[in-house]
């Protein structure tokens, strides 16, 4: 059974035993070669390796030497409908998600038009009911139009679905309007979600104000425009004793804000994403488009600040803010460009290879935060212990694929990590009971 | 593979003072009656301008034709830039003439390395964004090397917008790589946050202006007044007008063009003869036909095509 604001297409129940596999679930302790017997969309048995047999008419998956763990959880990407589907759409967006081992996405509500109406998110989960392979949940916007101005009918909006809500793209920039915001929040319920920025500060930026920009003469977006904001609406989401989520959070001074203000009690959470985890200003030197997203790629101390956060859990979870362009539209001078990257399909692999493999985190610690991202928004949490939902993915971690080689399943394909060889490769994808990627089938064709 | 002049990173010492070498002698017969060479004859040059440009776009155009190249230039108005093409489809429609050099202006950074992904042309860069002008910065040290010698152990202050300054940007680099200390100064408003990553000073005041030898003065736009980076150009002009005393003796002043009399440099300064600015204008034609010879026709001898 699915949540009841997540939203998927009709799948059969998956009936699949996968033998001696590496189970890890750092949240049911599991560390061990084990088989998990699937029957009916669930976790029927989990059993000492090689001791479980299929009855006839279940598939076999020979996992030795691979890894299971949850599947991922996404809580933040942008699937482009309605309006944008050339860039992405419900299939090819959660076929991404698929073949990146995701059970659960949340989608951005900055799409053409808005989700700010009842009649837009209906429409939207009805076609997520007949098109989504993956989960899918979607918050509504804060401010109509993301006008920054008028509140969306937000109590309305939770009743028809929403998880929560989101002006992401842009910041609310009025402290006034966030306040009515969280105040109403005590009736509509939902998490607040910000993209923090301080357009006064951001200015024409386009990319992180330092060494990279003072060499380009590209207009730089300062560290402060993010940690500012990240420190007012904190202020505001502790005295209204608000929830409040903070997005992609790219700077040293957002992640001791947000540090600070959760010990003085503040309801507030945050996201990294793999992109601000492993990569620096340093990959803009080229002006590849690629490279462009907001907030921009900042210095090797905002690196390891996010790094540092999401290891002690100030930051709780891994978000891709997958945020797909079309081919002409990345093929311009950078400043012309329009910010973003995909993430879905490289999310584990970048975190695993950049992070995990040197050591820098730990394997659960990892799995843990990439499966984060809905709880904080009230969805329950993929677990592998017997009868849970099936939600897992098949990793064969010592195995390499180079980033594009063989296309993506995402419409488009403005992948920061375009070209990269990267460790862990997904094999088999099940969600919500329901086997939703099988890349292992797909490379023996 | 084809070669591209983008960045004056794209060049190390050797490589400059292999093209000034080669500006030297096209200057020479910039001197003869006939200042034709046919290095370039048959081939077709194509100079593709996204933003207005008096001196870079007609002395590319004069060097090309010097080279006895076919020269194609192309404006943004009137052309179906204007209508909205791609640079993509712009630049491989304009690769159907099979042009040997694309000459690329852009008010955006990274244009011209965009532009070498769509085509076998070699590109020259003449101004991306806020980004690079590597030509001026060539003509730039050509001009101080015919003047000085060489530009080793010179102390070069850059005043003014360098914010916004792409030829601030090319020659430090290339003062730097011939051996050359910058420093920049101007309202710290318009002075790069961590631009002394770059390798050169920066400073808020002229008060150690003495310790220049040359003075390099950056155009002051009037936009940047109305954007509030200066209070008024009146200000600018009280704190960092190059002026008769604000000068020692023995300095010498250069500029790139075009100025503004009165505003980042005074009248007087640049009618006078510690004033390079005449000669800089003068070598933009000698530097960019080395330029286009050393990507188009490279290794010969020049010798043998200037005789």
């Amino acid at each position: 059974m699915t949540h009841m604001k997540l939203f998927q297409k009709s799948y059969p129940e998956a009936e699949l035993l996968i033998r001696q596999a590496h189970v890890l679930d750092p949240r049911t302790g599991i560390d061990a070669p084990h088989d998990i017997l699937i029957r009916e969309g669930q976790i029927a048995e989990i059993g000492a390796p090689g001791s479980l047999s299929a009855a006839s008419g279940t598939a076999t998956v020979e996992a030795a030497g691979k890894h299971v763990f949850p599947a991922f959880v996404d809580p933040h990407v942008h699937l482009r409908s309605p309006g944008q589907e050339y860039k992405e759409n419900l299939d090819t967006g959660t076929a991404s998600a698929a073949a990146g081992g995701f059970c659960q996405l949340i989608a951005m509500p900055n799409t053409s038009p808005v989700i700010d109406s009842v009649t837009v998110l209906r429409s939207l989960t009805t076609v997520a009911g007949q098109q989504a392979r993956v989960p899918t949940g979607f918050l509504a916007s804060i401010t109509i139009a993301l006008g920054g101005t008028d509140l969306s009918p937000m109590a309305a909006l939770a009743d028809a679905g929403a998880l929560g809500f989101t002006d992401d793209g842009k910041p609310v920039t009025s402290a006034g309007m966030l306040r009515k915001a969280l105040q109403y929040q005590r009736l509509a319920g939902g998490v607040i979600a910000l993209h923090e920025e301080d357009p006064a500060l951001s200015g024409v930026g386009v990319m992180h104000e330092g060494a990279v920009s003072a060499r380009l003469g590209v207009a730089g977006i300062p560290s402060l425009s993010e940690s500012t904001m990240v420190a007012r609406d904190s202020a505001i989401a502790k005295y209204e004793d608000a929830r409040v989520h903070f997005q992609h959070l790219s700077a040293i001074e957002s992640v001791q804000a947000l540090a600070y203000w959760r010990e003085q009690g503040a309801r507030v959470s945050g996201e990294a994403t793999p992109h601000h985890l492993t990569l620096t200003e340093e990959a803009v030197r080229t002006l590849d488009t690629r490279f462009k997203m907001n907030p921009p790629l900042r210095n090797e101390a905002d690196r390891q600040a996010v790094i540092d956060g999401l290891r002690s859990g100030v930051i709780e979870c891994i978000a891709t803010d997958h945020a797909p362009h079309a081919r002409y539209e990345k093929e311009m001078p950078f400043e012309q460009a329009p910010m973003g990257t995909t993430g879905l399909e490289t999310s584990f692999a970048a975190v695993y290879t950049e992070l995990v493999k040197p050591g820098v985190l730990p394997l659960d610690l990892v799995i843990e935060r990439m499966t984060a991202g809905g709880a904080l928004y009230g969805l329950p949490i993929p677990k592998i212990e017997v009868g849970a939902q099936a939600n897992v993915v098949l990793v064969d971690l010592d195995s390499t694929w180079r980033v594009g080689e063989h296309g993506y399943a995402s419409r488009s394909e403005n992948c920061c990590f375009d070209g990269r060889t990267f460790n862990g490769v997904v094999e088999l994808t099940v969600a919500a009971g329901a086997v939703v990627y099988e890349g292992f089938k797909e490379k023996n064709a | 593979m084809t070669n591209h002049l983008i960045s004056v990173e794209d060049l190390d010492r050797d490589g400059i003072e292999r093209i000034l070498q080669r500006a030297q002698s096209f200057a020479e017969v910039s001197g003869r009656e006939i200042k034709k060479v046919p290095a370039l004859r048959g081939r077709t040059v194509v100079n593709l301008f996204y933003e207005a440009s008096t001196r870079t776009s007609s002395s590319f155009e004069l060097a090309a034709t010097r080279l006895s190249a076919d020269v194609i230039n192309i404006r943004a108005s009137g052309s179906s830039i204007e209508k909205g093409e791609s640079l993509r489809d712009t630049v491989q429609t304009l690769t159907a003439y099979e042009p040997a050099a694309i000459v690329v202006r852009s008010p955006y950074a990274g244009a011209a390395q965009l532009v070498t992904n769509w085509t076998d042309a070699a590109v020259v860069n003449a101004g991306d964004g806020k980004h690079e002008h590597p030509t001026q910065a060539l003509l730039d040290v050509f001009t101080l090397q015919r003047r000085l010698g060489s530009l080793d152990g010179l102390n070069i202050w850059i005043v003014g917008d360098v914010l916004h300054s792409r030829v601030a940007r090319s020659d430090i680099a290339a003062f730097q790589k011939m051996g050359a200390r910058v420093t920049v100064a101007g309202p710290p408003t318009l002075i790069p946050r961590d631009i002394e990553s770059l390798g050169c000073q920066a400073r808020p005041t002229l008060a150690e202006l003495h310790q220049a030898d040359i003075v390099y003065v950056l155009r002051m736009q009037r936009e940047r007044m109305e954007e509030a980076f200066v209070p008024s150009l009146g200000e600018y002009s009280a704190r960092y007008e190059i002026t008769r005393d604000r000068l020692r003796e023995g300095q010498l002043v250069m500029h790139p063009g075009p100025v503004n009399r009165g505003v980042e440099i005074s009248a007087d300064v640049i009618d006078s003869d510690i004033s390079l600015i005449g000669d800089q204008v003068k070598a933009g034609v000698a530097v960019r036909m080395a330029v286009l010879y050393e990507l188009l026709v490279g290794g010969a001898t020049l010798q043998a095509v200037a005789a």
